[in-house]
């Protein structure tokens, strides 16, 4: 990957993290931890890996994303409309009563997006629907699929994960979003995750693991991991820092779905901006 | 009239004749294959059919993941499971998504018999008609059985089908009609009308023949669509008879007495016949019937409460 379209990548997810803070800001309300620890996955996926044509959503031959933690819409939103599925000014409409933008993404009120989510625990068991139907008509599209850290200790992750490698099924990404925060406080002292690499290599899923935030690392992890998945289910790992991009949100449970007040927003665009002009 | 078939070997059937000419058909299963009779589509088309295992809430989530993809999956298990076990992923990933899957699930009610109130689903029909978007059936016999799976399947969204593991005596003869949202006048009577789906369709047509001897006619409706409801039945019958009594293997709260009640609050008497906010038992359907009351006799006397 030359180090041009690195950069050109890194100043597009500064830009849809910009439009997450104002769309949360706006709505006063919403999740911005978590949206903005997924902005880095989310840009890699829609702007350089996905095979996908924003002006025919419902192209056949199209690569899914589910965005399992459902919460994380705002940074959802925002890289579609970034990718040119719906103008980046209806991002205003975020949470507002007749908006195409719900609090949590709904797959028939938003082009762009594959499935309904919310309720945590539901993505992986859809992803293998959709990859058990696409062996069934021969189709090699792929489906990748954000899980939260927090999510994946909802039972049903594990049921689908067990099933996924069962049915050996091909083309099948999982990535977690391990920024090591939930809503009440950190995965450590909630419910921990850990071992969370063995947990579903004991599962019989492929692991790779990578700094969320380093696209020079997140690339070349969903090249291997698409390799790998003609041969069975692969998880990527992200490490991430819930809030990424604003510093007094970074690492912060109280993030999770706080709404900034008028100079913490302020002071979130200055930074983010400064980013903008660094990298 | 007596030949008796269980409607669920009728539901597996029905399954391998639509898979032989429709491609789109595919069936999920969680480890009751066997029990659901949807085995038989898997002797056909392996290709079609997945068993997700013991894990019903990852089979809601494999069923919306076809379906997304354009295939008619028809996911089976027993009541207990599906809608009981997974709510939530019915609620958000079929209804509110509003995709085409078939919840088809059989062993509801007390019926299940000796395995216990854990397996005797009594709350499914409340749960799913709460859903928006969610078409609720409930056949009586195996001829109304087998069409109401291929409307199912035929008719786009998702639909919940209740399927009768019980044997049961055959109403209707093969050239009759289903169409979602209709019922079916079985006996006609002027004094009182009797509502009933699935396994209570014999009790009221038995309920029916004991009240004639006692000089009482009474209209018998197989009501297999729970919503959308014919609400013109249930009007009909509140204008042209005296009373209606429904009657269900199911909790007097949130299925078919409720329904009717909402049609008809405030311009009809209507008692029911159901199990009144208690779980069930091990115990032979029979006898689980008589001593939850839910028997012939318990509609004749619903209806002289009604009457006098």
């Amino acid at each position: 990957m030359d180090n041009k379209r690195v950069t050109e990548l890194e100043r597009i997810a500064n830009d849809i993290r910009t439009e997450v803070v104002k769309s949360i800001y706006r709505a006063r309300s919403g999740h911005l931890g978590g949206s903005l620890s997924a902005t880095d996955l989310l840009t890699a996926l829609y702007f350089e890996k996905m095979r996908l044509k924003p002006e025919e959503p419902d192209w056949q031959g199209r690569d899914r994303f589910i965005l399992s933690k459902g919460h994380a819409g705002p940074a959802l939103y925002a890289t579609l409309a970034m990718r040119g599925y719906f103008p980046v000014k209806e991002l205003e409409t975020l949470r507002k009563i007749g908006s195409k933008l719900s609090g949590h993404p709904a797959c028939f009120k938003t082009p762009g997006v594959e499935m309904t989510s919310g309720s945590l625990g539901h993505g992986l068991s859809v992803g293998l629907g959709m990859r058990l139907a696409g062996r069934a008509k021969g189709e090699d599209y792929r489906v990748f699929v954000l899980l939260g850290d927090g999510e994946i200790q909802e039972g049903q992750v594990w049921e689908a994960a067990m099933a996924a490698a069962q049915f050996k099924i091909n083309n099948l990404i999982a990535i977690v979003d391990y920024n090591r925060v939930q809503l009440d406080g950190t995965v450590d002292e909630i419910m921990e995750v850990e071992p969370l690499a063995d947990k579903w290599r004991a599962f019989n899923w492929e692991v790779l693991q990578a700094d969320g935030h380093n696209l020079n690392e997140i690339l070349p992890a969903l090249d291997q991991a698409i390799e790998r998945s003609q041969q069975g289910p692969v998880v990527i790992i992200a490490r991430t820092v819930k809030g990424k991009g604003v510093s007094f949100m970074e690492g912060k449970a109280d993030w999770h779905g706080k709404v900034p007040t008028e100079e913490e927003f302020r002071q979130a665009l200055a930074e983010l901006d400064r980013q903008d002009g660094v990298s | 009239m007596y030949e008796l078939v269980a409607p669920r070997d009728v539901f597996g059937s029905t399954l391998v004749e639509i898979g032989k000419v429709n491609e789109g058909l595919f069936v999920v299963n969680a480890d009751l294959s066997a029990a659901t009779k949807t085995d038989k589509f898997r002797a056909v088309f392996e290709d079609r059919f997945i068993n997700v295992g013991i894990s019903e809430q990852n089979m809601v989530g494999v069923a919306a993941g076809l379906a997304r993809v354009g295939f008619i999956p028809v996911m089976s298990t027993f009541a207990c499971f599906a809608p009981g076990r997974c709510y939530d992923q019915i609620r958000q990933s079929i209804a509110y998504t509003n995709l085409n899957v078939k919840i088809a699930s059989t062993h509801p009610g007390l019926a299940v018999g000796v395995d216990g109130a854990t397996h005797q689903s009594l709350d499914d029909l409340a749960l799913m008609r709460a859903l928006p978007n969610m078409t609720v059936l409930a056949p009586s016999d195996q001829v109304q059985t087998r069409k109401a799976v291929l409307k199912a399947v035929e008719y786009e969204g998702p639909v919940y089908l209740r399927i009768g593991r019980m044997e049961c005596p055959v109403f209707f003869g093969e050239e009759m009609e289903f169409e979602i949202g209709k019922a079916y006048i079985l006996r006609e009577g002027a004094d009182v009308s009797l509502i009933a789906h699935g396994s209570m369709v014999g009790v009221i047509y038995e309920a029916a023949q004991i009240l004639a001897e006692k000089g009482i006619q009474a209209r018998v409706i197989d009501m297999p669509t729970l919503k959308p409801l014919d609400r013109e039945a249930i009007i009909q019958a509140a204008q042209e008879t005296k009373a209606i009594v429904t009657a269900e293997d199911h909790f007097l709260y949130g299925g078919l007495y409720s329904a009717v009640c909402e049609v008809v609050a405030g311009l009809a008497l209507v008692r029911g016949v159901a199990v009144r906010d208690r779980f069930g038992e091990s115990g032979t359907p029979a006898e689980l019937y008589k001593k939850y009351g839910l028997t012939a006799e318990n509609v004749v006397e619903e209806v002289f409460h009604a009457l006098h």
